[in-house]
């Protein structure tokens, strides 16, 4: 029987709902605002909210000095062929750890997680070294493999819930009708999944877009993305925070848009099995 | 589209995408890390003449201060030889350079006139009389004060004044009804930020950093002496959260008519003076205090460029340092945008030229380089060279740890005795380990 909710409580619900969301939401509205900014309004004190002369200067200054598109063509190549890539390998994986588990399964998910406890500094030279033997540095390829790498884990363990909700015996009934692996794969589980496949892709690929660490380090020129694209405009000697704000502005702005037209998807993947 | 198919091509595309090279037209294309300051931005504003005049394209990688400084440290200790020209500093350079990981600058042309570097730049940035970077700008830092404050508070900077005056002067001008801070200084925890403040400071005060054998000194009462006065001075004078301020909040302070003086960089000259202050035409500059011990609180520091030596466009590199940092430049950018905005602090020569000493900071920002010897920065004698770092390894992993415990001190964490205590022990532990003790 559903419990009833009382205008008053759904009111207070909703309110503090609204709430939380605006402060999470406000550093980005912040950031925005100030990208509209002048140099001195950006850093007036007490700061200015909304009672400023607005001015597109800090986009014009960024797009005249910074190649925008290349950056972002390189996020997107980056993001989402690191997570296609995570995602071919993390099905069959998850897949086999749903369905046919072993003894160590448990064991085997808990070590993929703790490879994400290691700090990356301290692999930093290692895989620098490596990049320089391959010929891989300020390259794509190089960075779509370390950042499908990195993400693995993740996705093999969110594809892993996903695929324990699925009862297995639909799984055998398509074996005994004569469907091979690659189809069971593919036909059967893969269409029961979506909605978890697809968050799990959406995720992965905001983490990869955001990802600062390696993308900074690997990156000069050719594959540089747009995490190195904002960081140009950050400066511990001079005022750049109109600008900086501008170049964070057009950097999350992709991915914005995209998590704004994907929300149902991820809200309905993330929550996938949550209520019973 | 199959599932197939489309594994196809995203496999086709990723190796296209990683094969793909921006071929450009030009003979040769150098790239450059370099940091984001309005100077190097500025650079690379006409970076287009120098492409005309040579051929070489350039390819630009711009990256915040201390981001800069990893990268470019992996790549030349791994000799990953992702870049042509690294902007560095002071302190990298001579470390570098005895490593053999910089291309000598003894052969550059005699039209560029390396002689004409100013000595205090040309020393901190050669090892063993060998030059391993050409300075684009040299800063040194000064007080920056506002005229107006200073005579309604019936005082008169004096060109050289002493710390107990400055402590004076700052508390007479300190007016928290009106939101006016008497000194604004730098607290922020970072051997580049606050820490960088403090040695200079503690060099005024009889202190240093180690002994002639290389013991930690912060055990000493010249230490205590400098953290104490300048604590009782920024709680009676300073913004709230001075330890959390560094040169850009100390920057929008000051230009937003909160500051009564500042103590910073001589580059923050232009700024304070420009069209973002709101006190411009109220500035005025003194030389950096000192304690009447001979020596004074300011630093040196110079933004240089470099080669580094796994490198395989030398020459073209050579070509871009000559053009950067030669006079040629420094009269372009004067045409351009003003005598106000040309790289300060390289070249004697920048120093003599009178439309350049109508400039109203340029002799204080000259007197301040002047009276900075990073081979002779300490009252007692030191082993390091270095004004407000000592250019050994170590020092910025060491540095960083001691700032933060200053740092911690400053807002009230721990004792200033805490801190010192805490501040010897990471130093002579870290320096136990590398070998030195």
């Amino acid at each position: 029987m559903a419990r009833s909710v009382t205008p008053r409580r759904k009111l207070l619900n909703t309110t503090v709902a609204w709430a939380i969301g605006l402060l999470i939401f406000f550093p980005i509205l912040w950031t925005i605002l100030t990208s509209f900014k002048s140099e001195a309004q950006a850093i007036a004190a007490p700061p200015i909210f909304l009672g400023f002369d607005w001015t597109l200067e800090n986009y014009r200054v960024v797009l005249e000095r910074s190649d925008y598109a290349r950056f972002l063509w390189n996020s997107i190549i980056i993001a989402g062929l690191s997570t296609v890539l995570g995602c071919i390998i993390a099905v069959p994986a998850a897949w086999s750890m749903a369905f046919v588990p072993s003894r160590r399964t448990k064991d085997i998910l808990l070590w993929m997680l703790s490879t994400k406890m290691l700090p990356a500094v301290g692999v930093l030279y290692p895989i620098y070294l490596i990049f320089i033997e391959l010929g891989l540095l300020d390259s794509r390829a190089g960075l779509v493999v370390v950042l499908m790498l990195i993400n693995l884990p993740i996705i093999v363990w969110m594809l892993y819930t996903y695929f324990k909700e699925i009862p297995g015996e639909i799984l055998e009934a398509a074996r005994m009708d004569g469907a091979t692996l690659r189809q069971e794969l593919l036909y059967v589980l893969t269409p029961m999944a979506i909605p978890g496949i697809a968050s799990t892709l959406l995720l992965n690929f905001i983490l990869a877009w955001n990802e600062a660490f390696w993308t900074l380090n690997l990156t000069a020129v050719n594959a540089a993305p747009l995490t190195a694209f904002i960081a140009s405009y950050s400066s511990p000697e001079g005022l750049f925070f109109a600008k900086l704000s501008a170049a964070s502005t057009m950097a999350i702005a992709p991915i914005l848009i995209l998590g704004w037209f994907s929300q149902k998807q991820l809200v309905r993947g993330l929550t996938f099995g949550a209520v019973k | 589209m199959s599932l197939k198919s489309t594994l196809c091509a995203a496999t086709a595309l990723s190796l296209i995408t990683a094969s793909s090279a921006f071929a450009d037209g030009h003979s040769a294309t150098i790239t450059i890390a370099t940091v984001n300051n309005g100077d190097m931005i500025r650079m690379q504003g006409y970076t287009d003449q120098f492409t005309e005049e040579t051929g070489i394209a350039v390819e630009w990688v711009t990256l915040e201060e201390n981001v800069l400084r990893q990268r470019v440290t992996t790549d030349i200790t791994t000799n990953g030889g992702q870049f042509d020209i690294m902007t560095i500093g002071m302190y990298e350079t001579p470390i570098w350079g005895a490593n053999d990981w910089l291309v000598p600058l003894n052969d550059l042309s005699d039209e560029y006139n390396a002689d004409d570097i100013l000595p205090a730049m040309a020393g901190g940035l050669s090892h063993d009389g060998t030059l391993y970077a050409a300075p684009f700008y040299g800063e040194s830092s000064m007080i920056m004060y506002r005229t107006d404050l200073m005579e309604a508070a019936g005082l008169e900077m004096p060109d050289a004044p002493s710390w107990n005056f400055i402590a004076k002067a700052a508390r007479e001008m300190t007016d928290r009804e009106n939101d006016i801070n008497g000194i604004c200084l730098r607290g922020k925890a970072g051997w580049g930020e606050g820490g960088a403040f403090i040695t200079a400071m503690s060099n005024s005060f009889g202190a240093r950093w180690f002994d002639e054998e290389w013991n930690a000194q912060f055990d000493t009462r010249e230490w205590s002496d400098t953290l104490n006065f300048y604590k009782n001075m920024m709680d009676d004078a300073g913004p709230a959260g001075f330890a959390t301020n560094g040169f850009n909040e100390n920057l929008s302070l000051f230009n937003q008519g909160k500051c009564g003086m500042w103590i910073d960089a001589t580059v923050a000259a232009s700024f304070v003076t420009g069209d973002d202050s709101t006190v411009a035409d109220s500035v005025g500059f003194a030389l950096a205090p000192d304690n009447g011990m001979g020596k004074r609180s300011n630093w040196l520091w110079a933004w240089a460029l470099a080669i580094p030596a796994g490198t395989q466009q030398e020459a073209e590199a050579k070509q871009f340092i000559e053009w950067a940092t030669g006079t040629g430049y420094i009269e372009l950018v004067a045409e351009n945008e003003g005598w106000a905005n040309v790289p300060p602090g390289a070249r004697t020569s920048l120093y003599e030229n009178p439309d350049y000493q109508a400039v109203p900071f340029a002799q204080m920002t000259l007197d301040s380089i002047l009276s900075a010897n990073p081979n002779d920065s300490t009252v007692d004698p030191s082993p390091y060279v270095g004004v407000q770092f000592a250019a050994i390894p170590e020092f910025a992993g060491i540095a960083t740890e001691v700032s933060q415990e200053f740092s911690a001190a400053y807002a009230g964490q721990q004792s200033i005795e805490e801190a010192l205590e805490k501040a010897q022990a990471i130093t002579n532990e870290a320096m136990e380990a590398a070998g030195y003790r």
